[in-house]
This record gives structure tokens, C-alpha cells and sequence, in this order.
């Protein structure tokens, strides 16, 4: 039982960090495809007033999951760190590139600094998203043994790994697009609502197509993952297809008010789906179950205690940053001096 | 484990170059860990001063300081990011083996890791429009957190000096007393002396900027409380760092002695042993040290006959590389312990003498070397403990080529990484000399500049929604 319950721990971490983490990698996508200086001016300046203050709380969520998975289910972690070296070391690159890129942008003067560390910002952006879904696209169609020597290419350069990449790359622009939308709609800045709201449902659309494609490539693949999909998980699966076309109608007829918790509801039950779908496979096509590839007893406890403490101390702080981020109480920037 | 194994286990891992890239991550990263532990308490005692006394000066120092903090506070979560990725990308033999009890630890910094990144978000961007007192408590929680994340890495570094609280069976973790990881022996002096060098070293570096501007002629008030802060709390906790580490000398002697014996060219165990300064080591014996009688034997247990375990002890493929390294980062760190201890102690005589800052050009030359000494000392330090423990990854039971990922590539990792890294301080360098360089241009009230990305001309901008509020320093 208690396997299951940290597994679900590491799910829930995992959601967190797609919907939180995964919105601020969109709007540097949206920010890369913003155009010129003039015409990009407008969508960069609310992406960053948006991610600003809130990213790296928001990054800490890959920290959690990381450590969860060590902590809990070291064999899998050591197996998929050493098959899949390459898109984590990518990844990690990326992160560095995106996180530095941003917070110096924000203080150089001159424009073509800025453009450089945006365009690091930007570019890490995109790369980012998808080497991790690659990654978890590894996992989720067996090509990580349970004691690999060495990496291997062909664990993370399978057909369903690339898509889940591009799904992943997808999504991030989608809930990006969705927040934007919100909060332009927020400022009444009618203009850049339209502009959001036109991207989100492109995104939108695409991410769809994508996880059509992914499942139909499932479907050949991978035939237990698929069964899981449209069996065990299929409500999952029917959530997350209803919440993606409730978000993409309200965007037509101009509704905002849902938009957030639809399109965040839509991607948990994406990420749950998978992990419903596997369940109790850890690495599938390993024999390596949640059960056997798991930590002693007392440190899975230990875990839960650590995870209850975090849900009683980091909740409310969440929950106070976002209220004061959504109160725009915390738009003065540290360095704004003026007088 | 046998001297053989350990031989074979290093001749086909990645383990030099996996070594290599830790040292340069983690080198790194800790220098701008220090600030995030430190930093905060430091810009809260501006801002506290700038509040209850209505200062100014001091407000606009915390204001100013606050930014940096922002850019340092980036650039460390995510070179911290990659050190966990480390962990499993270039350890996986160790975390397949012992992540579950290091998980312990790190659970726990991961906990302070969030409020830290939560509430430096409500802090740096809270400004303008929290109103002051309330402002300054949303610092508190940073100061606070920024501890506990050290306590709690210290943990997991110090776990693999003084491993316990597990029960193997069959080279398997089967039980963990998560208590007894978390507060291991080697903890008990480790974490402090490492807190205590995150104050010092930001302090110190703090204090050399402003220094550096009262050598230029610079000493109005804005320049002198910006020396006098950090100066201040780094020199008092000085005398109380070199009373730690030396407290952690004698625990290492007694609990890790072929490091210590490695610290302190010990070549054979025995009594009345010498201490040396400076030197190098080769082939056992010692060359060009200034070599003090009995010294050593009276450090460790105050008189001479103590008995001192030396590196002959075990063999020698079981005792640490670099021997010369290790001696003399340590010696290093001691002699800039006293550098610093020194210029403490000049500030205070002045400041008992004739309640001010010193005059002499000497004093503030000194005050900028502190500087940079504080950080080479902590590196010495670091560069001390990990070698020394070499060649084990966790004290007596996992040597590190064993933990040491197979994977080929690494030295390409190592590459990218050190290029990387390189950009990424010249950058974080050049980015803070530019703040000064604005700040100073506009005076001590200098205004903002494009907060927007990509903004056109200054001509062009629109007033994006500042308003000033009452505690505009203007």
C-alpha cells in the first residue's frame, strides 16, 4: 500500500511540476515566437510580469521529484540516470541556460544583451520540455533496462519518446497560453487577451493532435500501455480529452473564468493517465514494480512524513505568493527606484 | 574491502573525470549557496536599520542588495538543479545503493528549498508594494530557510563522512533511522564551520566592494555603513569560525585519521609528531616544510605524547591522491583564517580607540583582499574535506570509483560543463559590475532602467505601471 502511496506521491510531484514548471517553459516558447523587438514588446513584457516572481518556487517541484524518486526508488533512479544520461545532461544545460538567461535579461541594458540572454531564456525554453519528455517517454515504453551499463540512444530516440517530447513541448505552450490569456484578461488589456487566447487554442489543437498521434503510435508499440490507456485509465483518458475541448470552446466564445483549473485538470489526468496505466510497473518491461523497485519501509515512511510536513509549510506559502502575485502586489521590482 | 578491489574498481570507471565535474559543479554552486544562506540576514539588517531608524542609506543599501541577491539567488537554484541531476548522472552507483538513506537529507532541504524560492519571490518583488514592517517579515522566513537548507545538505555531505543510521544485509539498505542520518557525528561540527563560512564569505565580499570605493576616496555614509554591515558580522563570527574548525581538526583526527593524517603529513603513527608548514609530499617523505616539533601531537590532544595515526596505517591505495593538495589547501585556509581575524581586529582597535573606521590606505587594501581570501579559504576547505576522503565515496564502505557512472561521455560532460560555467560567472561577474556601474552613474538615488525585455529606447517607454510610494528613497 505504502508503494502506492509514494508512487502517487511522485505522480502528484510530477503534475505539479508539468502544470507550474511547464507554464513558465511555455512562455518562453511564447516569448521566442513573440517577432521583433517593436512587435514582441507587448506578450514579453506580461510573460515576464507573470513568471517573475514565481519560477523558481515553481522550479523547486523538479527538485521534490528528483529526490522522491532517489529517495524511494533508488534502483530505478540509478538505471534511468545511467540509459538516459544524454537528454538529462541536455536538459540540465537547459535549465542553467534558462534560469541564468532570464534573471540576467531582466538586468542588462543595452538591447542586444538583451536579446542574447532572451534568446538563451527562450531557446533553453523549448530544448528543456522536450529532452524531459523524451525521458519519460523512455520509461513509459520499456526501453530502460532495470541495470543498464551504459546510455543508449535507443532508449530515448524511440518513436514514442520524440512524441512525447513534442507533447510535452506542446502542453507547456498550451498552459502558458491559457495563464496568458487569463491574465491579460485580468489586466483588461483586450488586445493581448486575443493574442493569448488565439495561441492557446493552437496549442491547444496541436497538443490534442499530438496525443492522438502518441496513442495511436502506442497502440502499435507498446500494446500493455495501450490496454492500461483504454482500459484502467480510459476515465483519465476521457477527463483529459473533455477538459482540452472545454478549454478550447470557452476560449472561442470569450469565457475566461475556468480556463486555469480546466486546462490544469486536463494535463493531471494526462499525467495520472500514464501512471494509472503502468501501475504497478516502475520500469515497464523490467519486472521492476513499484513494490520491488522500492526503499525500505521505514524510509518510504519517512517520505510521507516529509511529504506532509512539505504539504503544511510549502502549501500556504504557495498559496500566499500566488495570492500576493495575483493581487499584483509584487510587480515593483527590486530594482525599480524611482523617485 | 580490499586494497585490490578498490585498484581494479578505479582502473575502467569514469571516475576522474566524474570527479573533476563534481569539484567544478559544486565549487561553483557553493560560492553562490553562501549567498543564499547568508545573504539574506545581511540585507535584512540594512533594512531593519533603514526602518526603525528611518535610514536612508540603509534602505537603499537593502534595496540595492536585494537585487544582487535576485541574480545570485537565480544562478544558484539552478547550478544547484544540475548538482542533483549529478547525483544520479555521474554517482549512479551510489544513489542505487544509498540514495534511499541521502534521500533523508535532501528531503528535508528540499522542504526549505521551496519556502526559500517562495518567499524570495514575495521578498525581492514586495518593494513597492508591501508596506515596510510587512515587507521586511516576509525576509525573515529566507534567513531562516537558507539555514536549514545548510543543516540539511551539511547532512548528506557529512553522512558520507561519518555514514550510519542503516542496516545493511546482503550490501542492501534494509532499515534507515532517518534521525540518526541526519544528525550523524560528523555533522555536529561540519554544519556550523560551513554556516559560519557562508557568513564570512559573504560578508567579507560584501564589505570588499564597498571597500574597494573608500580606497577611491568614496567615504560618504552610503559607502561606509555598505563596509561596515557585512564587515561587521563577518569579523565578529571570525574568531568563532576558527574556534570550530579547529574543534572539527580534532574530531577529524579521531574520526577519519588518514585524512587527517593526509592534512598533516603524518607519514607514520606514533607519538611526538611534528606539525608541519607549508611543503610538499612525495614518495612519503616531506620536502621544504618549516617543520615544528611536537606540534601536531599537541594540537590533537594537548600534549606531546599523544599518539597520532599517520598514513601508513592503512595501505596505499587505500590513502587519499594529492596529498600536497590537501596540506596545503589546508594550511592555506588557516593562514587566511588569521588574515581575516587580523583585519577584524584592526577595525576594532580603531573603532575602540576612536569610535570610526580606520584611516590607513592599508587597512582598506586589506579589507578587499578579505574579500576574495574568505572565498579561497572556503574552496581550501572543501578542496580539504572531499580529497581527503578519497578514495571513499562513503567513509569505509563505498569507494567513489565504485559509485562512478560507466557511462563513457563524461569527459565531454565535463567539457561542456566547464565551458558553461565559465560563461556563466563571467556573466554573473560582468551583470553585477554593471548594477554598480548604473548605480553609481545615477548617484546614490540612481532610477531604474528598461525593466522591460527587448524595450526600446528609454524615449519610447511607457510608465509600466510604478507607482512611487512614500518609501521612495528619493
Amino acid at each position: 500500500v505504502i508503494t502506492g502511496v509514494v508512487g502517487g506521491i511522485l505522480l502528484a510531484g510530477l503534475t505539479l511540476y508539468a502544470a507550474l514548471g511547464g507554464a513558465d517553459f511555455g512562455g518562453g516558447l511564447w516569448d521566442l515566437l513573440a517577432g521583433a523587438d517593436q512587435r514582441g514588446r507587448a506578450p514579453r513584457q506580461l510573460i515576464d510580469d507573470t513568471i517573475t516572481p514565481v519560477w523558481e518556487a515553481n522550479h523547486v517541484w523538479l527538485i521534490f521529484v528528483l529526490v522522491i524518486f532517489w529517495t524511494a526508488f533508488p534502483p530505478a533512479f540509478a538505471a534511468v540516470m545511467t540509459a538516459a544520461a544524454l537528454p538529462l545532461w541536455l536538459a540540465a544545460f537547459g535549465i542553467v541556460l534558462r534560469g541564468a538567461g532570464f534573471a540576467f535579461r531582466k538586468e542588462v541594458e543595452t538591447l542586444h544583451w538583451q536579446r542574447l540572454f532572451g534568446a538563451a531564456f527562450a531557446f533553453s525554453s523549448l530544448i528543456v520540455p522536450f529532452f524531459m519528455g523524451t525521458v519519460i517517454g523512455a520509461i513509459a515504453s520499456g526501453r530502460v533496462p532495470a541495470n543498464p551499463a551504459h546510455a543508449d540512444l535507443a532508449v530515448w530516440t524511440g518513436p514514442t519518446s520524440l512524441l512525447i517530447g513534442a507533447l510535452f513541448v506542446a502542453v507547456c505552450a498550451y498552459l502558458a497560453a491559457v495563464f496568458l490569456t487569463r491574465e491579460a484578461g485580468r489586466r483588461d488589456d483586450h488586445r493581448l487577451r486575443r493574442y493569448f487566447a488565439r495561441r492557446a487554442a493552437a496549442a491547444g489543437a496541436v497538443s490534442g493532435a499530438l496525443a492522438l498521434a502518441t496513442l495511436a503510435e502506442i497502440h502499435s508499440s507498446n500494446p500493455a500501455l495501450f490496454h492500461g490507456l483504454t482500459h484502467r485509465a480510459l476515465p483519465l483518458v476521457i477527463v483529459s480529452a473533455a477538459c482540452g475541448l472545454a478549454v478550447i470552446a470557452s476560449l472561442a466564445t470569450g469565457r475566461s473564468q475556468a480556463l486555469r483549473p480546466l486546462s490544469v485538470l486536463g494535463v493531471a489526468a494526462v499525467v495520472w493517465g500514464w501512471g494509472v496505466a503502468q501501475y504497478p510497473a516502475l520500469l515497464p518491461g523490467t519486472g521492476l514494480t513499484l513494490a520491488s523497485g522500492a526503499a525500505p519501509h521505514s524510509i518510504l515512511i519517512t517520505v510521507v512524513v516529509v511529504v506532509i510536513a512539505a504539504a503544511v509549510l510549502v502549501g500556504p506559502s504557495f498559496l500566499l505568493l500566488f495570492s500576493l502575485h495575483g493581487r499584483q502586489l509584487l510587480e515593483g521590482e527590486s530594482h525599480a527606484e524611482e523617485g | 574491502m580490499h586494497a585490490m578491489q578498490v585498484l581494479a574498481a578505479a582502473a575502467g570507471g569514469q571516475v576522474v573525470p566524474a570527479r573533476a565535474q563534481m569539484a567544478t559543479t559544486l565549487g561553483f554552486h557553493i560560492i553562490l549557496a553562501c549567498f543564499g544562506i547568508a545573504f539574506p540576514a545581511v540585507v535584512l539588517v540594512a533594512e531593519f536599520r533603514g526602518l526603525s531608524r528611518s535610514d536612508e542609506v540603509a534602505m537603499l543599501l537593502a534595496r540595492r542588495w536585494s537585487q544582487v541577491l535576485g541574480v545570485l539567488v537565480a544562478v544558484g537554484a539552478v547550478t544547484g538543479t544540475v548538482l542533483s541531476f549529478e547525483m544520479g548522472l555521474l554517482w549512479p552507483g551510489l544513489m542505487r545503493a544509498y540514495g534511499a538513506v541521502l534521500g533523508v537529507p535532501f528531503g528535508f532541504e528540499g522542504i526549505f528549498f521551496f519556502l526559500e524560492a517562495i518567499f524570495t519571490g514575495i521578498y525581492l518583488y514586495g518593494w513597492q508594494r508591501l508596506p515596510g514592517w510587512m515587507h521586511f517579515y516576509t525576509g525573515i522566513p529566507i534567513a531562516i530557510t537558507g539555514l536549514g537548507g545548510a543543516v540539511a545538505v551539511m547532512a548528506a555531505n557529512s553522512w558520507m563522512n561519518s555514514p550510519g543510521g542503516f542496516t545493511l544485509s546482503h550490501g542492501k539498505v534494509v532499515a534507515v533511522d532517518p534521525w540518526q542520518v541526519f544528525f550523524n557525528r560528523a555533522s555536529l561540527y561540519e554544519t556550523p564551520h560551513m554556516i559560519l563560512a557562508a557568513y564570512m564569505v559573504v560578508g567579507f565580499l560584501v564589505a570588499a566592494v564597498y571597500a574597494a570605493g573608500i580606497l577611491k576616496g568614496h567615504r560618504d555614509r552610503y559607502h561606509r555603513l555598505g563596509f561596515g554591515i557585512p564587515f561587521t558580522i563577518a569579523a565578529i563570527l571570525t574568531p568563532v569560525q576558527i574556534f570550530a574548525g579547529d574543534t572539527a581538526a580534532r574530531a577529524i583526527a579521531a574520526q577519519q585519521p588518514v585524512k587527517f593524517a593526509a592534512i598533516e603529513y603524518v607519514t607514520r603513527t606514533g607519538r611526538d609528531v611534528p606539525e608541519y608548514l607549508g611543503g610538499l609530499y612525495l614518495n612519503g617523505k616531506v620536502y621544504f616544510g618549516l617543520r615544528i616539533p611536537y606540534a601536531d601531537s599537541l594540537l590533537v590532544g594537548f600534549k606531546p605524547s599523544t599518539k597520532v595515526t599517520g598514513l601508513d596505517a592503512v595501505a596505499p591505495a587505500l590513502r587519499p591522491p594529492a596529498i600536497t593538495l590537501i596540506h596545503l589547501s589546508f594550511d592555506a585556509m588557516i593562514g587566511l583564517a588569521f588574515l581575516l581575524l587580523l583585519a577584524g581586529l584592526w577595525a576594532l582597535w580603531i573603532w575602540w580607540r576612536r569610535r570610526g573606521l580606520p584611516r590607513q590606505q592599508w587597512f582598506w587594501r586589506l579589507a578587499i583582499a578579505c574579500g576574495p581570501a574568505a572565498l579561497a579559504a572556503m574552496e581550501c576547505g572543501w578542496i580539504v574535506t572531499e580529497v581527503g576522503r578519497q578514495p571513499w565515496v562513503v567513509y569505509h564502505l563505498m569507494t567513489t570509483a565504485q559509485a562512478a557512472t560507466a557511462n563513457g561521455g563524461v569527459t565531454g560532460s565535463l567539457t561542456a560543463v566547464i565551458i558553461l560555467y565559465a560563461v556563466l560567472g563571467v556573466a554573473t561577474v560582468l551583470i553585477l559590475r554593471m548594477l554598480a556601474r548604473r548605480w553609481r552613474r545615477g548617484g546614490p538615488h540612481a532610477g531604474p532602467e528598461a525593466g522591460v525585455p527587448y524595450g526600446p529606447p528609454a524615449a519610447h517607454r511607457e510608465p509600466a505601471g510604478r507607482e512611487p510610494t512614500g518609501r521612495e528613497p528619493a
